[in-house]
C-alpha cells in the first residue's frame, strides 16, 4: 500500500510530507527530487523505481504529487487516489498552486489523515468529507448525538456521496451532454481514427432521498423495447436523422448501481448532491464530424512554403459553432509569413511555430479558407521537417454523436413532490478533443 | 491533548505520530489521552484516537493499544470498526506475535460478516496483507460463503473498497469451472466503474478465473467480448493511468490476442501524448499488427518515423521490421517503405533501419538482396556499432553479389582496433565468408585479419575465433566453407513475447506495480512481503492438481504458446547466446523447438532443485545453521560450512575445502566440486570438473541464476581441452558482483546451470559470506560511533561462538585476513571488546562488538546492520574463519 505522500513545488521544495509507513525513510523524499524533479531529461515514466522504492507522480501545473511505496500496490490505484485527492483538495481551496498550499497545510494533513489510513485509501468524497472537515473548524462540540452519527453512517455507509435531510424550496436539475469529438485523419482526406468521448455531468438540487433513472437513445435499449423503427420524436433537429446510436461502452458514477446496469442495461442511481459526473461514454460509430480540414502544401525552392487550409462545417446551417480555431504548424526556421483569410482573423505567432486562424462563430454548410506563404531561412540541417498535424479547436450545440437524453425521471416515494414538479434543463456541447488533420 | 476542539486535537496528535519515535518517554505520557478518548462519546474522536495510537511506532505504547483497540473492534459505529480494522494491520507491523496472542485476527475475521461494506472491506485489505507476510498461514482461508459475503459487499462499498475486494477475490481458486462462471458473472458489472483501478482489477479476476472455463462454453465468448470495450477505455484516462493500462494491456494481449484483435486503431498515437504512452501503444501496435491490419499500420508507423523524439523514431524503424518478420505478406511493402526512410539520410534512422533489414534478411533469404547497394552507399553514415555489425554482416553473407566487397571490408579493416567487440568479431567472420566465396582475391585481406585478431588482440573471444578460423582454413577449407556457411535457419516470429510461465505469473498481478514493471514482484520488493508466487489455475479437465496453488501452470496446451526466445539477462537465454557471440554470427540460432525443450528443461530443473534444496537444506529461518553438522545430503548440494580439516591461507581470506557440488551420478557423469575463495579483491570459483563417463566431455559453459548480491562470472568458463573420461581439471573462475540481483533464501543461496555437450546440469550451493567482505571495509572511528548509534536497536542480534581458544590479537589478525577490521580494542573488566567493521560488496556495512573473556571458550557477538538479514551470515562467516 501507499507508504507515503509527498508534494513539492516546482524548484522540488517539500511543502507536504506525510509517511504512513515505516519502511519509507527520510531519504526517499530527497531520491525523488534528485532523480526526477531534478533530471536532467523529460520524464520517460510516471512510475520511478529508484534503490526498490517505487514513486508514483502526477504534475498539476507546476506542483508535484509523489507517493512513494516497497510493496508491490495497486499502481492503477495509487493514480485513482492521486486525482482523487487534486480534486478534493480543489474543491477545497480553488486551483493547486504552491501559495493555496502553503495557506492550507493544516487542512491538508487533515484531509490525509482521513483519507488515506495506512496507506489505504478511505472515503474521498468531497460532499461526505465536507460535513466534518471544515475549514471554519470549531464544530465538533456543538453537534449533537445524532448529527455525529449521521456523519459516520454516511462516510461509511452504502450511500457514501449524499445526506438525508436535504431541502429545496424548487426541485431543480441540470443535465449537460458534453461531448469531445476526436479525429486523427489522413492528407487525403480519410479518416484514420474518429471516436467520442462523452461525458453526461448532472446538477440536482433536489429534496430528500430521490430515487432516479436516467434513459437516453442507446440503442441496445431502444431495439430491445421494439419501437427501434416507429418512433413518435421526430426531433432529428440533425442532419444525421437516426434515431438510436451505439455506445462502445461506458463507465459511470459510483452512485449508479452496475448490476443493474448489467442485467437490464437501465441507468438508476440516487445522485449525490450538487454538481457530478454521471457517466462517460465512448462511441465510434456514426459520428457527425463537424469540421472537414482540407490542406495544401506545397514546398516551393528550399526556402519558401505556400500553405492553403479550407474549413467546411458539416451540420445544420441553423446552428452556429463557436470559438472555432484552427492551428497551423510552421517549420522552425520560419522567418516570415504573410496570411490572407477570409473570414475571422490570423496570426503567425514565432514562439509557438504555427500560424492561428481564429474564427468567432460560423454557420453550418459554410465553407472557409486560408492561405498563407511562409519564407524560410536556408539551413543545412539534413533532417526533413515533421510536419506536424493541423489541430482544430471548437465548440457546436449539439452531440456529434448523435446522443439524446430521452428522459430523466425522479420518484422520492417520502416527500411529496413528483417526477412533474421537478424543473428539468438539457443542454448538449460538443467540443473538439484532439481534431487533427495531417499534412 | 485534552481539548474539545477537534481540529486541534487532530495536529496535536499528528505532531505525536511525528515525534514519538524520538522522544517515546514522552509519548507514554500520552497514553492516558488516548484510553480516555477510546471511550468518547463521540465516534469521530474515538476512530481519531484509535486511528493515531496505531500509527505510533513506540513498543511500549502498543501494549496499552490492546484494549482500546478490543472494544472499538466491537463498536457500536462502523466508522470506529473500520478504523480498528486498519488498526490491526499496523500493530502487526510492530508486533506480529502481540497481535496473533491477543486473536485480533479472529476477530478480524469476523468483520469480514460485517454488516457495513465499508468495514468488510478494510478488514479485507487488513487481511489481505497480514496474510501476505504469512504466506504458509490459511488466514483468509475463503471459501464459497465467505466469497459470496465478499461478493455482496463489493456492490455496496466505496470504489477503493471495491479494490480491495477483487484483489482479494484474485487470490481465490474457485473449486470448478462452474463456481468460476458464477463469480465472474458478478464481478463483471465492475467493468463500468469510472474508476480505472477498480475496472483492472475486475480484468484480473476475470483473465484469472477465465483459464478454469472451457473454451467450448457460450460464455467464454461472452465474457471475452465484455472485455474489450473497457480496455479501450481505460485509454481515454489521464496519461498516467493510460500507461498503466496500457502496460497491462501488453500482458492481455500476450495471453489472449483475440480480445482485442479488432482495436488496432485506438493504440494509434497521438502527436500530443506524453512520450512514455508512445512508445508503449507502439509495443501493442506491432503486437497486434496482422495481415488483415497491417497496411494500416505501416502507414502509421512510416508516420511516426518522422516525429522528433529519438527514442520513438528508433522504435518506430524497428517496428517496420518487426511487421515484415511478423506478417510474410507485408514483407516487400515494409521493405521499401524502410528504403524510402534511409532516403531521407536522417543518421539514425538510416542506422536502425540497416539493423531491422538485416534481420529480414534471416527471415527471407535471397529475396530482398535487390536492396544492398542503396545500403551499401549510407555505408560512412553508420557510426553504431549494432548498424555497422549489421552492414558488415551482410555484406559477407552476400559478399559474392556484391562487385566491391573486399574493398567495403577492407575499408573497415583500418580502424580495425577502434572498434567494438561486436564489430571486430562480425568483421573477422565476414572476411572469412568472403574468402571461402572469392579465394583467389582475397587472401591477402584474410591473413591480415587473422593476424590482427589473433596477434595484436587482447579480447580472448576473438583470438578464439580467429584461431578456430585459422586452423579451419589452414587444415580443411571444404570443412571449413561447411561450417562457416552454413546454412542459417530462419529467426522466429515473435523474439520479444515474455517468457510464458512469468506471463502467467504477470497476469496474475494485473494492475499492479508488478504489471508495470512486468517483473514479478520479488524482483522489486524487499523483504517477504508479497514475493508469495502466484499462478494461473490450470485449465479443467488437465488433472486434479487443482488445489495446490503452488503446481506450475502446466495446464494450457503448449501447442497454443507462440515459441518464444527469452529475453537476454534471462538465465536460459543466456546459456543458448553463450556460443552465439554476436547475435547474427557464428552458428545457429537455436529453432523454437529447440527453444521449447529448453524452456521446459529449465522451468522442470530449477523447480525440482529448489524444492529438494529447501526440503532438505535450506537453515530454518530465525535459526542460525551449526556448523560441522551438515554433511554433504544425496542431493548433491555442498554444505560449504562442513569444514573437515583445511587452513586458510594467510594471505587470502579463508578458503573452504571443496565440497563435492554435483554428484556424477545426478549429471550424467560429470562431478563438480568447489569452493569459493577471495583473494586481493577478486572473488573466484574454484572448481574441478571430473569426466566419470565413458565419453569425452567439451563445449563447457556456466551460468550463475540471479542472486542475492548479483554474482555472476566474470568470464566464461573456460575449459581449453575436451575432458577425456577419468580425467579432472581444475577451474579458477572469477566471478563479479555486478549481475541482476534477486534475494534468495537463503541468503548465500546461488544456483548454477553448467552445461556441456551432453546436457544441461543444475544444482545450487551456499557461499561464505566473507568472500564478499571487500577490502575497503575498514570504518573511521568516529563513523563507526556515529552509525553504531544511528543504527536502530531493533536490527541488533546477538550470537554465541563456543569453543573458540583464541586470544584477542590472533582473533584480530585472523579476521583482518578475511577483510573484517578490527577498529578499536578495549579492556573492560577483564574483557577484550573487540569493535569491527566490514563491509559487503553491495555497499552494505554491518558493525561488530566481539566480547572474549579470557576464561569462557566462548565469545559472544554483537551485529548491527542496516540491513539485519544478513546477520545470521555474517555470524556463520565469522565462525567459519575463527575455527579454521
Amino acid at each position: 500500500m501507499i507508504g507515503g505522500l509527498f508534494i513539492y513545488n516546482h524548484k522540488g521544495e517539500v511543502l507536504i510530507s506525510r509517511v504512513y509507513r515505516d519502511d519509507i525513510g527520510r531519504n526517499a523524499v530527497d531520491a525523488f527530487r534528485v532523480n526526477v524533479i531534478h533530471a536532467r531529461q523529460q520524464v520517460r515514466s510516471p512510475v520511478t523505481n529508484i534503490a526498490r522504492t517505487s514513486f508514483f507522480h502526477v504534475k498539476r501545473s507546476n506542483i508535484w504529487l509523489a507517493a512513494v511505496t516497497k510493496q508491490n500496490v495497486n499502481a492503477a490505484m495509487v493514480f485513482e487516489f492521486l486525482y482523487k485527492m487534486c480534486d478534493v483538495m480543489t474543491a477545497y481551496f480553488g486551483k493547486i498552486s504552491e501559495e493555496n498550499i502553503k495557506n492550507n497545510f493544516v487542512l491538508i494533513y487533515e484531509l490525509l489523515d482521513e483519507i488515506l489510513d495506512f496507506g489505504y485509501p478511505q472515503n474521498s468524497e468531497t460532499g461526505a468529507l465536507k460535513t466534518f472537515i471544515t475549514q471554519q473548524g470549531i464544530k465538533s462540540q456543538h453537534q449533537t448525538k445524532e448529527e455525529q452519527s449521521q456523519i459516520t453512517s454516511q462516510v461509511t455507509g452504502q450511500i457514501g456521496w449524499r445526506r438525508e435531510g436535504i431541502k429545496y424550496r424548487r426541485n431543480e436539475l441540470f443535465l449537460d451532454v458534453l461531448e469531445s469529438v476526436n479525429l486523427l485523419m489522413s492528407p487525403q482526406g480519410q479518416v484514420l481514427s474518429a471516436h467520442v468521448s462523452g461525458r453526461v455531468v448532472m446538477k440536482s438540487y433536489l429534496s430528500g432521498m430521490p430515487e432516479c433513472k436516467f434513459g437516453m437513445n442507446d440503442k441496445i435499449v431502444i431495439e430491445k423495447q421494439g419501437k427501434g423503427t416507429a418512433d413518435e420524436t421526430g426531433k432529428s433537429e440533425l442532419g444525421s436523422g437516426k434515431q438510436s446510436i451505439a455506445i462502445d461502452d461506458c463507465t459511470f458514477h459510483q452512485c449508479v448501481r452496475l448490476s443493474k446496469f448489467d442485467s437490464e442495461r437501465s441507468i438508476s442511481f440516487i445522485p449525490p448532491d450538487g454538481e457530478f459526473e454521471l457517466m462517460r461514454y465512448r462511441t465510434t460509430k456514426d459520428i457527425i464530424l463537424p469540421f472537414r480540414v482540407i490542406p495544401l502544401v506545397r514546398e516551393v525552392g528550399r526556402t519558401k512554403l505556400e500553405v492553403k487550409v479550407v474549413i467546411k462545417s458539416n451540420f445544420k446551417p441553423s446552428l452556429l459553432a463557436q470559438k472555432i480555431e484552427v492551428r497551423i504548424p510552421t517549420p522552425l526556421n520560419t522567418s516570415g509569413v504573410q496570411v490572407i483569410c477570409m473570414k475571422g482573423k490570423a496570426k503567425y505567432k514565432a514562439s509557438e511555430n504555427a500560424i492561428v486562424w481564429k474564427i468567432k462563430r460560423m454557420a453550418g454548410m459554410k465553407e472557409s479558407q486560408i492561405s498563407a506563404e511562409i519564407e524560410l531561412l536556408p539551413t543545412n540541417d539534413k533532417k526533413k521537417w515533421a510536419r506536424p498535424p493541423i489541430s482544430m479547436n471548437f465548440e457546436v450545440p449539439f452531440a456529434p454523436s448523435g446522443l439524446k437524453v430521452r428522459y430523466l425521471k425522479v420518484f422520492e416515494p417520502k416527500l411529496n413532490y413528483s417526477d412533474h414538479d421537478v424543473i428539468k434543463w438539457v443542454r448538449y456541447i460538443g467540443r473538439s478533443g484532439i481534431y487533427e488533420t495531417r499534412c | 491533548m485534552q481539548t474539545d476542539n477537534l481540529e486541534l486535537k487532530k495536529l496535536v496528535y499528528l505532531y505525536l505520530m511525528n515525534y514519538a519515535k524520538s522522544q517515546p518517554d514522552m509519548a507514554i505520557m500520552a497514553v492516558n489521552t488516548f484510553v480516555k478518548d477510546c471511550e468518547d462519546p463521540n465516534p469521530l474522536i474515538r476512530a481519531l484516537a484509535v486511528r493515531t495510537m496505531g500509527c505510533i511506532r513506540v513498543d511500549k505504547i502498543t501494549e496499552y493499544l490492546c484494549e482500546p483497540l478490543r472494544k472499538c473492534l466491537k463498536d457500536e459505529d462502523p466508522y470506529v470498526r473500520k478504523t480498528a480494522a486498519v488498526c490491526v494491520a499496523k500493530l502487526h507491523d510492530i508486533n506480529a506475535q502481540l497481535v496473533e496472542d491477543q486473536g485480533f485476527l479472529d476477530t478480524l475475521k469476523d468483520l469480514i460478516s460485517d454488516s457495513n461494506p465499508m468495514v468488510v472491506a478494510n478488514a479485507v485489505a487488513a487481511l489481505s496483507e497480514i496474510a501476505e507476510s504469512h504466506p504458509s498461514s490459511n488466514l483468509l482461508d475463503l471459501n464459497p460463503q465467505s466469497i459470496n459475503k465478499l461478493l455482496t459487499a463489493l456492490n455496496e462499498c466505496t470504489e477503493w473498497g471495491q479494490i480491495f475486494i477483487l484483489d482479494c477475490l484474485a487470490n481465490y481458486m474457485p473449486k470448478d469451472d462452474r463456481e468460476a462462471q458464477s463469480i465472474c458473472e458478478r464481478v463483471t458489472p465492475r467493468l463500468s466503474h469510472a474508476n480505472s483501478a477498480v475496472v483492472l482489477s475486475a480484468v484480473k479476476v476475470l483473465m484469472k478465473f477465465m483459464e478454469m472455463l472451457s473454451k467450448d462454453l457460450d460464455y467464454y465468448g461472452t465474457l471475452l467480448k465484455k472485455l474489450a470495450p473497457p480496455l479501450v477505455t481505460l485509454l481515454s484516462a489521464e496519461p498516467e493511468l493510460q500507461y498503466v493500462a496500457l502496460r497491462n494491456i501488453n500482458l492481455i494481449v500476450q495471453k489472449r490476442p483475440e480480445i482485442l484483435k479488432h482495436e488496432m486503431k485506438v493504440f494509434f498515437v497521438k502527436y500530443n501524448d506524453p512520450i512514455y504512452v508512445k512508445l508503449e501503444k507502439l509495443d501493442i501496435m506491432i503486437r497486434l499488427a496482422s495481415q488483415a491490419n497491417i497496411a494500416q499500420v505501416l502507414a502509421e508507423l512510416k508516420e511516426y518515423a518522422t516525429e522528433v523524439d529519438v527514442d520513438f523514431v528508433r522504435k518506430a524503424v524497428r517496428a517496420i521490421g518487426r511487421c515484415a518478420i511478423k506478417v510474410e505478406q507485408s514483407a516487400e511493402r515494409c521493405v521499401s517503405t524502410l528504403l524510402d526512410l534511409i532516403q531521407t539520410k536522417v543518421n539514425y534512422v538510416v542506422q536502425e533501419a540497416i539493423v531491422v533489414i538485416k534481420d529480414i534478411f534471416r527471415k527471407y533469404p535471397n529475396k530482398y538482396e535487390s536492396v544492398i547497394a542503396t545500403l551499401c552507399e549510407n555505408l560512412d553514415s553508420l557510426d553504431e556499432p549494432e548498424a555497422r555489425a549489421a552492414m558488415i554482416w551482410i555484406v559477407g553473407e552476400y559478399a559474392e553479389r556484391i562487385d566491391n566487397a573486399d574493398e567495403l571490408l577492407e575499408s573497415f579493416l583500418e580502424g580495425f582496433h577502434d572498434e567494438s567487440t561486436q564489430v571486430q568479431l562480425q568483421l573477422l567472420t565476414a572476411i572469412v565468408k568472403l574468402f571461402l566465396k572469392k579465394p583467389t582475391e582475397t587472401q591477402e585481406l584474410v591473413q591480415q585479419v587473422l593476424s590482427l585478431a589473433t596477434q595484436d588482440s587482447d579480447n580472448p573471444d576473438l583470438r578464439d575465433r580467429g584461431y578456430i578460423y585459422w586452423r579451419l582454413l589452414s587444415t580443411d577449407p571444404v570443412a571449413a566453407k561447411e561450417v562457416v556457411l552454413a546454412e542459417k535457419p530462419l529467426i522466429s516470429e515473435e523474439t520479444d513475447l515474455i517468457e510464458p510461465t512469468l506471463l502467467d505469473e504477470l497476469i496474475c498481478h494485473i494492475g499492479t506495480l508488478a504489471s508495470v514493471y512486468h517483473k514479478p514482484p520479488g524482483a522489486f520488493v524487499e523483504g517477504g512481503r508479497g514475493v508469495v508466487h502466484k499462478s494461473l489455475p490450470p485449465r479443467t479437465g488437465s488433472s486434479e492438481s487443482a488445489e495446490s496453488p503452488d503446481t506450475a501452470p502446466a495446464g494450457v496446451p503448449a501447442a497454443d504458446q507462440p515459441s518464444v526466445i527469452p529475453t537476454q539477462g534471462d538465465l536460459l537465454g543466456d546459456l543458448l547466446n553463450l556460443d552465439l557471440g554476436p547475435p547474427v554470427s557464428g552458428p545457429p540460432v537455436a529453432t523454437s523447438s529447440v527453444q521449447m525443450g529448453a524452456v521446459d528443461l529449465l522451468g522442470g530443473g530449477l523447480d525440482s532443485l529448489m524444492g529438494g534444496g529447501s526440503g532438505g537444506f535450506a537453515p530454518a529461518p530465525g535459526t542460525a545453521v551449526p556448523s560441522n553438522t551438515g554433511a554433504p545430503l544425496g542431493s548433491g548440494l555442498g554444505d560449504l560450512f562442513d569444514l573437515t580439516g583445511g587452513v586458510g591461507t594467510l594471505s587470502g581470506s579463508y578458503v573452504a575445502p571443496k565440497t563435492v557440488w554435483l554428484p556424477a551420478m545426478k549429471a550424467k557423469g560429470l562431478e563438480i566440486s568447489g569452493t569459493f575463495s577471495r583473494q586481493v579483491g577478486s572473488i573466484s570459483m574454484d572448481l574441478v570438473l571430473t569426466n566419470k563417463a565413458l565419453q569425452v566431455m567439451s563445449d563447457f559453459a556456466i551460468q550463475f541464476n540471479r542472486n542475492s548480491f548479483g554474482l555472476a562470472p566474470a568470464a566464461p568458463l573456460q575449459v581449453h581441452a575436451p575432458l577425456a573420461p577419468n580425467q579432472s581439471v581444475e577451474i579458477s573462475l572469477p566471478l563479479n558482483t555486478v549481475g541482476s540481483v534477486m534475494k534468495m533464501d537463503p541468503l548465500n543461496n546461488l544456483q548454477v546451470a553448467v552445461k556441456n555437450n551432453i546436457d544441461v546440469f543444475y544444482f545450487s550451493t551456499l557461499y561464505p559470506l566473507h568472500i564478499l567482505f571487500v577490502e575497503d571495509g575498514k570504518m573511521e572511528r568516529q563513523m563507526f560511533l556515529a552509525t553504531w548509534k544511528d543504527i536502530p536497536n531493533e536490527n541488533e542480534t546477538q550470537f554465541q561462538i563456543k569453543d573458540c581458544s583464541l586470544n584477542a590479537d590472533s582473533v584480530s589478525s585472523k579476521l583482518q585476513g578475511s577483510n573484517i577490521f578490527t577498529i578499536a580494542k578495549r579492556n573492560v573488566e577483564g574483557q577484550d571488546m573487540l569493535y569491527q567493521s566490514l563491509k559487503l560488496t553491495n555497499g552494505i556495512w554491518v558493525l561488530a562488538e566481539l566480547r572474549i573473556q579470557p576464561s569462557n571458550p566462548s565469545f559472544t557477538l554483537s551485529l548491527k546492520c542496516r540491513a539485519p538479514e544478513v546477520s545470521q551470515y555474517v555470524y556463520q562467516a565469522y565462525e567459519t574463519i575463527l575455527k579454521n
